[in-house]
């Protein structure tokens, strides 16, 4: 086979790969998975946890004073 | 003693605080060089001071040394919150800081050396690239690690993008820095003539699309969502935002070598690829955006999303510029003159700079035990002192970049040049001093952003009266 018939195949091969990139994302099946996925940084830690306020850091401080 | 998950705060505080330390470093020496092109006596007649040894000191540290700590800083912290489980790894984690702390170091000594591999954004000599690719294998599998032992069932988008920038600049970095070694100072690279410059371009297009793009895409998508409170406008979009960016990107190098003794094919395939990668760019651009959707009064009360907001502005801004730069006409006209220095500083301070400071913003006041930084109101002072200085510099630029252009391509009836370069130069001046003025403004808002920092890090002085009562204790 000529080696710009392989290039041209590539080329074909690359597109339906993109078209099925976007079928498969946009596909109802995934939704609910996505949305799921989409709330992950917002459900990471409580505003007020304890970590978020950084306690480690001032535990750590005190602790040192206490030395 | 915590029954729920203790995530490694330590590792993400220490660099979150080395890159405010290498932003201001970075960016006082990039004002230093701007004025040396004005006041060449600048450089003393120290050789350690002069402009082609501070220039690459300036553009590692703002990129490497800034911008890297940055990408440490926000991974390490994204990747424990999304995958609900502390980092792997931890000892490791404390070694990319300090291996990563010491190949700057390293490079703050032998770049004003003038000890050099000369390739651009790679200067650093073999055994700090060695260095660089070892700890970079360890923060791989701090990364990785993370990831695998997550708790949850997806794996966030933000941690594709730091993934993806992960991989490839180790892959990249190994690849351009193979080079055959003839003293603990000086090697040789195994490629040679157009080759050699191909996998220079390879890499150094891509250090922008991985390092500088992906990398702070990670960034992106947390601390937007984060900030407005609010999921990313489209998920989906952001899946197909992903496969099509990192595809496209690997292939757009060769536009740095048009009219080079690089192949003809090879240049017009980079071009090809530098003007498809506009559409991957916008989406992510659209996607960033449209996440304040339906809540843009947020922009008007909070600094820290008009960092986040505008950063996507600039990057809409610079990778429209990029593809049109890349068009092998466009290219003759604005190659080798200053549109180029415009260009990469749109997009390293107006998109790398900007959601960088945004994401700080966010993390210092979390990292230090405060509610919000020191001062609020200087968050607002930043930006726009920021944002002055980043129109300034740019539009002086482009203006120069187009002049220079235009005066060497000028040709007389009888086919001579009309200008000398002497002239093009001279005629530069002014716009050099507006550049200047720009960079003074950008590094004065770096100032007061470490200034906010150091006040919101401080030891909080109530606690002093309990620290005495426990001692006497």
């Amino acid at each position: 086979m000529d080696i710009n018939t392989v290039r041209g195949l590539l080329t074909l091969v690359l597109l339906i790969a993109f078209i099925g990139i976007v079928v498969w994302a946009y596909s109802s099946r995934r939704k609910k998975d996505f949305e799921e996925a989409a709330r992950l940084p917002l459900e990471d830690d409580a505003p007020n946890g304890p970590e978020d306020r950084g306690e480690g850091w001032q535990d750590k401080r005190e602790g040192r004073d206490h030395e | 003693m915590q029954s729920t998950t203790t995530y490694n705060n330590t590792v993400v505080r220490q660099f979150s605080i080395m890159t405010i330390v290498w932003g201001v470093v970075g960016m006082g020496v990039g004002v230093l060089i701007a004025a040396q092109l004005i006041w060449p006596a600048l450089n003393f007649d120290v050789p350690w001071l002069s402009y082609g040894r501070l220039r690459p000191l300036h553009t590692n540290a703002v990129i490497f040394a800034f911008g890297g700590s940055a990408l440490f800083a926000t991974s390490y912290w994204v990747v424990q919150r999304t995958c609900q489980t502390p980092l792997f790894a931890p000892k490791l984690a404390s070694f990319t800081f300090w291996g990563w702390q010491t190949v700057i170091v390293l490079a703050a000594i032998t770049l004003p050396l003038g000890m050099t591999q000369g390739k651009e954004y790679a200067e650093l000599e073999w055994p700090i690239a060695l260095l660089i690719a070892v700890v970079w294998v360890a923060y791989a599998v701090v990364f990785f690690g993370t990831i695998v032992q997550r708790k949850v069932k997806h794996i966030y988008v933000a941690n594709w993008f730091y993934g993806a920038f992960i991989l490839a600049v180790a892959m990249l970095h190994i690849v351009n820095n193979l080079a055959i070694p003839v003293s603990m100072t000086k090697s040789y690279p195994v490629y040679a003539g157009a080759v050699d410059a191909m996998v220079q371009w390879w890499y150094g297009h891509n250090a922008v699309g991985f390092f500088l793009t992906a990398g702070f895409l990670g960034m992106m998508y947390y601390f937007v969502p984060k900030q407005a409170n609010r999921p990313i406008y489209s998920y989906r979009l952001s899946i197909v935002h992903f496969w099509a960016l990192i595809s496209i990107y690997m292939w757009a190098g060769p536009h740095h070598l048009h009219y080079t003794a690089l192949p003809e094919w090879a240049q017009s395939l980079g071009m090809v690829f530098s003007l498809v990668l506009l559409a991957p760019s916008w989406g992510g651009m659209i996607n960033g955006i449209m996440t304040l959707s339906g809540a843009w009064y947020k922009l008007r009360t909070d600094p820290i999303l008009k960092f986040l907001i505008v950063s996507l502005s600039f990057y809409g801004m610079a990778t429209f510029e990029g593809p049109m730069m890349s068009i092998k006409t466009v290219n003759a006209l604005s190659h080798y003159t200053d549109w180029t220095i415009g260009h990469v500083h749109a997009g390293a301070m107006g998109w790398v700079a900007f959601i960088t400071f945004g994401a700080m913003y966010f993390l210092i006041p979390r990292l230090f035990g405060r509610e919000t930084m020191h001062s609020v109101k200087a968050i607002e002072w930043h930006f726009w002192i920021a944002t002055l200085g980043v129109v300034l510099y740019i539009s002086a630029m482009w203006i120069a970049g187009v002049m220079q252009g235009l005066m060497w391509r000028a040709v007389n009836e009888d086919g001579t040049l009309t200008y000398t370069f002497t002239e093009s130069l001279v005629a530069t001046y002014p716009y050099y001093m507006v550049r200047l003025l720009g960079g003074i403004l950008f590094f004065t808002g770096m100032l007061i952003m470490a200034w906010n920092v150091w006040m919101t890090a401080r030891p909080a002085r109530e606690a002093a009266p309990v620290r005495t009562a426990t001692q006497e204790a």
